[in-house]
């Protein structure tokens, strides 16, 4: 290996106002090989990655590339010193095809006119040597997630970089999907790339980097060898302490049927079919969890559930009563229903309320905090200082806008204020997403103690572990249908995998022989 | 690529178009003429209306899809096409005394720049001073009527302007030549502008980067590209294109300037924009309806051959407006970036 590193970042340091995101943060990147940067949300990595691509600059220290200090004022600094990035969020422009959003900024010209032609015959070039299948001409809001992941790594080759930074990049992929994404990994780095991968799923980055560099709170706080950590050390060093990654529960003991969806049809937003016929149902006292990659009508089976969104067809029963169509105040009053939304900032909570406020979104109509057609101050602050101590969200004052809350503590505000009144049925839907370990380790302690209480629990989630810690059956959507629900007990990581996919077993069972 | 700049709405605005055009020609050279009513809608003299009363408009839409194309949105044509014509006319009432054709070209770069300088202002107000862009454009119309009539000398008086230049030979084509090559220079220029700002959006680099940042800034931003410095320099160019608008009208159509003369037109450009779903052939056809309709409003009045109220038939250029942008030619798509600051940490000002 070659001893002067392709890329070293020295002592950075970044200000935001308030806030400290990177702290005297030291790296190395050596040519041919992956570093793993691991790291909770908020933990700093993508503020060192916007730094090392040149869109934010550091408040201290510096960057070297092969050796030399470099200044970068803009990503095409970076560009230019042969580092590309894909980032968590695809910066692809959906309206415009493959060509156009990878020859970007780096456009072929003939005569002064655009050479989309030439482009094509690059990009089909690159994609053959990488295994990146992908067609040139396809618009790239036709295309999958995956695919548009592909289209970002041969956007970064087409501009030749040599060091690749991504982002989070399994986030949005099947496990078969991350496989795939392995396997060019691999190839890019036998033919001398450098790849910077990110992540904060431990799994992933103990099977693919070559070395591991762990950031928590801005810091680097410890640079480990895969071959000799373990997911265990690695937790506790992202997190700063002992983490319970197992969720302890015991067996489920499950009562009536709280929830019956029989047949449920429903359209997106574009009127496409969203749900095609979904039948399951949630019995009192068992977590179900739905699992499937993003986009499947999970969101959508939520909002039908919750009364945000109408059902064209098929029945909703809660507790034995019909819940279809109805409003969500029915749902909630008559049907005893909760709902940790997905997207808390839409559906969640306001963020330009004072914590309290929020902590009575779906009570304040009600006595003590409301007196008449006045609100009742004093019993809407007892009621905030009460639960914000019970859920341990960790605030200064219950004043405060729920806004300025981090990320965990704005869920626990949500989580507390929908376990404050009697409920029959919980609907949580990704309700870990961008928070801490910390907070994602209460949340569940909190979801499966309500589980032992005798309530319905219907979970939904992307992240195949949160489903696989959780549930004690699991549902797998695919293209708006229940392709199949499996006990916990028998469920394996592959199985789901080729169902979220759209795989039935016995199929794979033929397929394998 | 060609279908998925073509959607329906655009679609619908050229065939408008064309069918004006063929039945023209038809009644203009067919049996078909025999018919008085037939002869007054589809007349020589109504289709050269309806092309001086589209020009206009055509310039003024083709200033809104520059801007917003690159995510400003620019409901202040109407102030911009004002603010040409009246430095226009200032400038060519100070140089009557040069020959004819200097003057009028010198006006036609006063009202460019000075239309230019009004997109700048717009693209200052929205990008450094991050204003709500409709307020931003509103500001531009107040300020440009008040400032036009303020400054306005009533006394003043243009001489000369525009006249027809035949096109040899093309000009000679039945009922097409003398609508469409018996022109004055502006009426070319603007619908060569069509051609130019079509391939220019959607064959050369400057478009493709110009749309990436009307459409998805960061994207833009993360290959390199400079996001404001794009969007100052269509604004500005937006603002050219409509100071031209406000020349012609000065220094082609009419001749003259009067207080408030461009009377909403700039707002009618906003809904070709629109109709023609931010392309520059799609605009085209939707300013050559709506031009149509006032010449359909002026011909049946003036040949009187029908019985309608007469202020019914004044309604009808507004309620083809109303018609055509209230959403029945379908769904139209917005640059998805359009009126939202951009902004950077590092700060791309």
């Amino acid at each position: 290996m070659d001893t002067t590193p392709v890329l070293e970042a020295r002592n950075i340091t970044k200000h935001f106002p308030g806030v400290i995101a990177n702290q005297n943060v030291n790296l190395t990147l050596h040519k041919g090989e992956i570093l793993g940067l691991l790291g909770e949300n908020g933990a700093g990595k993508s503020t060192l990655m916007n730094i090392i691509y040149g869109l934010y600059q550091p408040t201290e220290g510096e960057i070297l590339v092969n050796g030399q200090v470099v200044q970068m004022r803009s990503p095409k600094d970076a560009i230019a010193l042969g580092i590309g990035m894909v980032h968590q969020h695809f910066q692809l422009v959906p309206v415009m095809t493959v060509v156009d959003n990878v020859m970007l900024g780096r456009e072929s010209v003939r005569g002064g006119l655009l050479n989309r032609e030439a482009a094509a015959v690059r990009i089909t070039e690159l994609s053959e040597r990488y295994g990146l299948a992908v067609d040139p001409h396809a618009l790239v809001e036709d295309l999958p997630v995956g695919v548009r992941q592909r289209v970002e790594i041969i956007k970064a080759l087409y501009r030749e970089a040599d060091i690749l930074i991504l982002d989070e990049p399994t986030a949005v992929l099947t496990p078969q999907e991350i496989e795939g994404l392995f396997a060019v990994m691999d190839l890019l780095r036998t033919q001398g790339k450098s790849i910077i991968f990110i992540t904060h799923k431990l799994k992933e980055v103990l099977r693919v980097a070559d070395r591991i560099g762990v950031l928590r709170r801005g810091e680097v706080v410890g640079e480990v060898d895969p071959k000799t950590a373990t997911q265990s050390t690695l937790a506790a060093l992202m997190v700063g302490r002992e983490v319970i990654l197992e969720v302890e529960k015991s067996a489920a003991h499950p009562g009536a049927a709280v929830l019956e969806i029989a047949d449920l049809y429903a359209p997106t937003d574009l009127g496409e079919p969203a749900l095609r016929g979904v039948t399951f149902s949630v019995h009192a006292g068992e977590i179900v969890g739905v699992a499937g990659v993003q986009g499947n009508g999970q969101t959508e089976l939520v909002e039908v559930l919750t009364g945000l969104r109408p059902a064209q067809s098929g029945s909703i029963q809660i507790g034995g009563k019909d819940m279809t169509n109805a409003s969500p105040r029915q749902i909630t009053e008559v049907g005893q229903s909760c709902h940790i939304p997905e997207d808390r900032h839409t559906h969640g909570m306001v963020d330009s309320y004072p914590i309290a406020d929020n902590l009575v979104l779906n009570t304040y109509y009600q006595p003590p905090y409301a007196r008449g057609i006045t609100v009742n101050r004093a019993a809407i602050d007892a009621n905030a200082v009460a639960l914000v101590e019970k859920f341990d969200v960790r605030t200064p004052s219950v004043h405060l806008n729920g806004g300025s809350l981090s990320g965990g503590n704005q869920q626990k505000m949500v989580v507390a204020r929908e376990f404050s009144r009697p409920i029959q049925l919980l609907i949580a839907a990704q309700p870990t997403r961008g928070i801490d370990v910390g907070s994602i380790e209460f949340i569940y302690q909190q979801i499966v103690s309500k589980r032992d209480e005798g309530i319905a629990v219907l979970l939904v989630s992307s992240e195949l572990d949160e489903i696989l810690a959780l549930s004690d059956r699991i549902a797998v959507m695919y293209k708006g249908e229940i392709i199949d629900i499996v006990e916990r007990d028998v469920a394996t990581r592959q199985m789901l995998g080729l169902l979220m996919a759209g795989v039935k077993e016995e199929m794979a069972d033929r397929v394998r022989g | 690529m060609g279908s998925t700049f073509w959607k329906r709405s655009s679609l619908i605005a050229m065939g408008l178009a064309l069918f004006l055009v063929v039945m023209a020609v038809l009644v203009n050279l067919t049996l078909l003429g025999q018919f008085t009513w037939l002869r007054v809608i589809f007349g020589i003299s109504a289709l050269n209306f309806t092309l001086r009363a589209a020009i206009p408009l055509v310039l003024g839409a083709l200033s809104g899809i520059l801007c917003e194309r690159s995510g400003i949105i620019n409901i202040g044509i109407e102030g911009m096409m004002l603010a040409g014509a009246f430095a226009g006319f200032v400038a060519k009432t100070s140089t009557n005394h040069w020959p004819l054709l200097n003057s009028l070209l010198f006006s036609v770069f006063i009202a460019l720049a000075v239309g230019g300088l009004m997109g700048f202002l717009h693209a200052i107000f929205s990008i450094r001073f991050r204003m709500d862009q409709i307020i931003s454009g509103t500001v531009i119309i107040i300020l440009a009527a008040g400032i036009s009539s303020y400054l306005y000398d009533r006394d003043a008086i243009a001489q000369g302007k525009f006249s027809s230049v035949a096109i040899p030979g093309l000009s000679k084509i039945p009922v097409i030549g003398p609508v469409l090559f018996d022109n004055p220079p502006i009426t070319y220029l603007a619908l060569l502008l069509v051609l130019a700002v079509h391939v220019a959006l959607f064959y050369t680099r400057w478009g493709l980067r110009t749309r990436a940042v009307g459409e998805h800034p960061r994207a833009a931003d993360t290959v390199g590209i400079n996001v404001n410095l794009y969007r100052y320099v269509n604004t500005s160019i937006g603002g050219m294109l409509a100071g031209l608008a406000g020349g012609y009208l000065v220094l082609e159509a009419v001749g003259q300037f009067q207080e408030g003369m461009t009377a909403g037109r700039g707002f009618i450009s906003l809904a070709a924009m629109i109709f023609g779903n931010w392309n520059p052939f799609g605009a085209l056809g939707a300013a050559t309806l709506f031009g149509y309709t006032q010449a359909l409003q002026n011909e049946l009045l003036l040949a009187g051959v029908t019985t309608v109220p007469r202020q019914f038939v004044s309604m009808l250029p507004y309620v083809v407006t109303i018609v055509a942008v209230s959403g029945f030619v379908g769904r139209v798509r917005p640059p998805a970036a359009e009126g939202k600051v951009y902004e950077t940490e590092g700060g791309t000002e």
